[in-house]
């Protein structure tokens, strides 16, 4: 299973590494959030750097609605679920695949948004710790549910429209935990994000158990 | 059963649609097969049942010993389906595509790089993204995926469509090879002066029955509504 | 796996109508408890000492409230038993949407009456607590739910999409409240308005409130029935096309004998 999940992981990468999209386009969109939140609520008057992880993992769940959507979209081509099925490969190999891809993108859209929360909205970085770990579990989370959201809405004409109703309500909670969780780094007391990280760790787990099983029976029909 | 492919009375469904409305078939090993057909007859549903992909509603089917009523997925890996449509990703080169489809389907890598050699990918055309090659070079890069694999039953759908005449000839070629090798080939074919010659048997299908051998009608008299 | 085609042998002809003397009785029994509830509801009981009338929505909120996590808990069970092979049937699809439908319509009226219980109480139309939260989700998850099951497919693709989801938004439910609760105690300002604890319910009210509980998942029950035959009239409609569908195929195929629009030479 893992050496299928690497082969499908380094498939995608290879197509983001040549067609850029998340570099060029994903990116400037998240950058262009944060500026956009600026624009909505006032710069002046320090409510950006009290909500600076509110708006920080809005901003990443869009992201990963977008990475989600491209990541199916390269699969869109005639033929190719029937492809797929016909390798050997395990699916549940192709859902961690896919996942770690998404996760990985993410992961690297992060680091580029809190440079750009540090430098927008005059946010300090403490608990570095607290902070790393809190978007590793946050993002595991939001890989799984989204590969598992995105196979479930994939093939379907209105996938656009689809996936954002079905995927951010299940996502509230990685909101609520990842957002408490930076809320305790940022403002110097991390004792009290740790217990959120826990909740973010359990949901990435239930979402990675629920992917791992339900990919194959997913992809089967046709 | 000797047979590689064995159908009895096979009924296939997509969505309510009868695609295949009780097919008989038998093929035996090293055969060569092409089936023909009215288009909306069957021949694609024919050629992706016998991969394992569409599903046995009713009726019997045997391939390469599986029985696809219990789990068609066992079958799958050792069928190599040349499609009408060529999954490849449009922004990768035509090496990786191949590479990436041929692994996955485990093939060795040594396979995989004769058969870009054989179809003719490698050189200044490996280093091109997909989504700039014509179709018929597509097709090739499809060609070469399944080439890789040497799956023991071969299933073509309009292998000639696309293809220059060297193409078509490469095709012929690989076909017959692969049947000496030991291979079995069902193609399905309205290319009726490229296609007869190569088969060893024809068969019939329309309206998603495969016609008796001494039918007195030929299928193109047939017009379907 | 053979097709499961048959297994909806009723035709069209044969049903004409979804009531059974068993609904009929049931029906005659959700009206009846509802007469009595709107009663006691309005009439029988008393007034709450803090808030006096007002307490009286909580006889259809708070059975509201049970019936659409009964719906969902239903949907989640039925996609289980379609998914699980043994047990693989259309009827838990259609029994799973059908609950989703009630379920929509039942945690609309949850939220409504929750709204206006809100407002009347304390001047507020919502409060972030946990309950209020997690049925506001549960109200979109539902939507995405049916949403995704008006996606044309084959029944059997549709119904086995669905029923993953099913279950996936279903686990989904106590993450989020959970998650929710946690969020929500971290504000202590909040307890003013966490008041809706704090009703008295004894006596004859917590007769009444027992009285909707138990009335709403009658109708619950009573619409679920209507519903599900509804969905099989549906499918015996659809599998009567399907036969006249193979009936052309097989003509197509019989080249003399031709049926009109076949040609022979």
């Amino acid at each position: 299973m893992f050496r299928d999940a690497a082969l499908i992981a380094g498939k995608d990468l290879r197509i983001e590494a040549r067609s850029r999209v998340a570099t060029n386009q994903i990116a400037p969109f998240a950058l262009l959030v944060l500026i956009l939140f600026a624009f909505a609520l006032d710069p002046d008057r320090g409510i950006l750097t009290r909500a600076t992880a509110g708006l920080f993992w809005v901003t990443v769940l869009f992201c990963t609605l977008l990475a989600v959507q491209r990541a199916f979209s390269i699969e869109s081509a005639d033929g190719n679920r029937d492809a797929l099925r016909l390798t050997a490969l395990d699916p549940a190999g192709i859902f961690l695949g896919k996942a770690a891809a998404i996760a990985l993108e993410l992961l690297g859209l992060e680091v580029l948004l809190l440079l750009g929360v540090v430098v927008l909205y005059d946010a300090s970085l403490d608990s570095a710790g607290l902070l790393i770990l809190t978007a590793l579990a946050a993002t595991a989370g939001l890989a799984s549910a989204g590969t598992l959201y995105g196979v479930l809405a994939a093939g379907l004409r209105v996938r656009e429209t689809l996936l954002p109703l079905l995927l951010l309500p299940v996502v509230a909670p990685v909101l609520i935990g990842s957002t408490r969780a930076f809320e305790a780094a940022l403002s110097g007391s991390p004792s009290d994000g740790w217990p959120w990280v826990g909740l973010l760790s359990v949901f990435a787990l239930v979402y990675l158990a629920l992917g791992l099983v339900a990919f194959g029976p997913l992809l089967e029909e046709s | 059963m000797d047979s590689v492919v064995h159908l009895r009375a096979a009924v296939s469904l997509l969505g309510r649609f009868p695609a295949l409305a009780g097919v008989d078939l038998d093929v035996a090993p090293s055969e060569i097969v092409l089936v023909r057909g009215p288009n909306g007859a069957g021949k694609t549903t024919l050629l992706r049942l016998c991969a394992g992909l569409a599903h046995l509603s009713s009726g019997e089917a045997v391939v390469l010993g599986c029985d696809l009523a219990d789990d068609p997925k066992a079958v799958r890996a050792r069928v190599g389906l040349l499609g009408h449509a060529t999954a490849l990703y449009d922004d990768l080169t035509v090496i990786d595509n191949v590479r990436f489809w041929a692994r996955a389907a485990g093939a060795r890598s040594a396979d995989t790089e004769e058969a870009i050699e054989q179809l003719g990918l490698g050189g200044r055309l490996a280093k091109v993204p997909v989504a700039r090659l014509s179709a018929g070079q597509r097709r090739r890069a499809a060609l070469a995926i399944l080439v890789a694999r040497r799956p023991e039953l071969w299933l073509l759908d309009e292998p000639h469509a696309g293809l220059d005449a060297t193409g078509r000839d490469l095709v012929d070629d690989l076909v017959r090879r692969a049947a000496a090798a030991g291979a079995t080939v069902l193609i399905a074919s309205h290319e009726l002066d490229r296609a007869v010659p190569l088969a060893q048997r024809t068969v019939t299908i329309v309206g998603g029955r495969v016609q008796p051998e001494a039918s007195p009608v030929s299928p193109e008299a047939v017009r379907v509504p | 796996m053979m097709d499961q085609q048959a297994e909806t042998t009723i035709s069209a002809a044969s049903v004409t109508t979804t009531g059974t003397k068993a609904t009929r009785a049931l029906g005659i029994v959700c009206l009846a408890g509802t007469a009595l509830l709107v009663f006691l509801g309005l009439i029988g009981t008393p007034e709450d000492e803090v808030q006096r009338d007002t307490v009286r929505i909580l006889y259809i909120h708070a059975p509201a409230a049970w019936v659409a996590y009964l719906a969902f808990g239903v949907t989640a069970l039925a996609s289980v038993f379609y998914l699980w092979k043994r047990t693989r049937s259309l009827t838990w699809d259609r029994i799973a949407g059908a609950s989703a439908e009630i379920g929509v319509l039942f945690t609309a009226i949850t939220l409504a009456t929750g709204m206006i219980w809100g407002h009347l109480s304390w001047g507020v139309y919502w409060t972030w607590d946990a309950r209020l939260t997690t049925t506001a989700l549960l109200f979109v998850l539902f939507l995405g739910y049916l949403a995704l099951r008006r996606m044309p497919a084959d029944p059997h693709v549709r119904a086995k999409r669905a029923a993953i989801l099913g279950i996936i938004a279903f686990i989904d439910v106590p993450i989020v409240h959970q998650s929710v609760e946690w969020w929500r105690t971290l504000h202590q300002d909040a307890t003013v308005l966490r008041r809706d604890l704090q009703v008295q319910i004894e006596g004859t009210m917590l007769f009444t409130l027992f009285l909707g509980f138990v009335v709403f998942t009658l109708i619950y029950a009573w619409l679920l029935l209507h519903r599900t035959r509804i969905a099989v009239m549906e499918d015996a409609l659809d599998e009567h096309g399907l036969e006249l569908a193979l009936e052309e195929r097989r003509a197509e195929g019989v080249p003399d004998g031709a049926p009109e629009g076949l040609a022979t030479t």
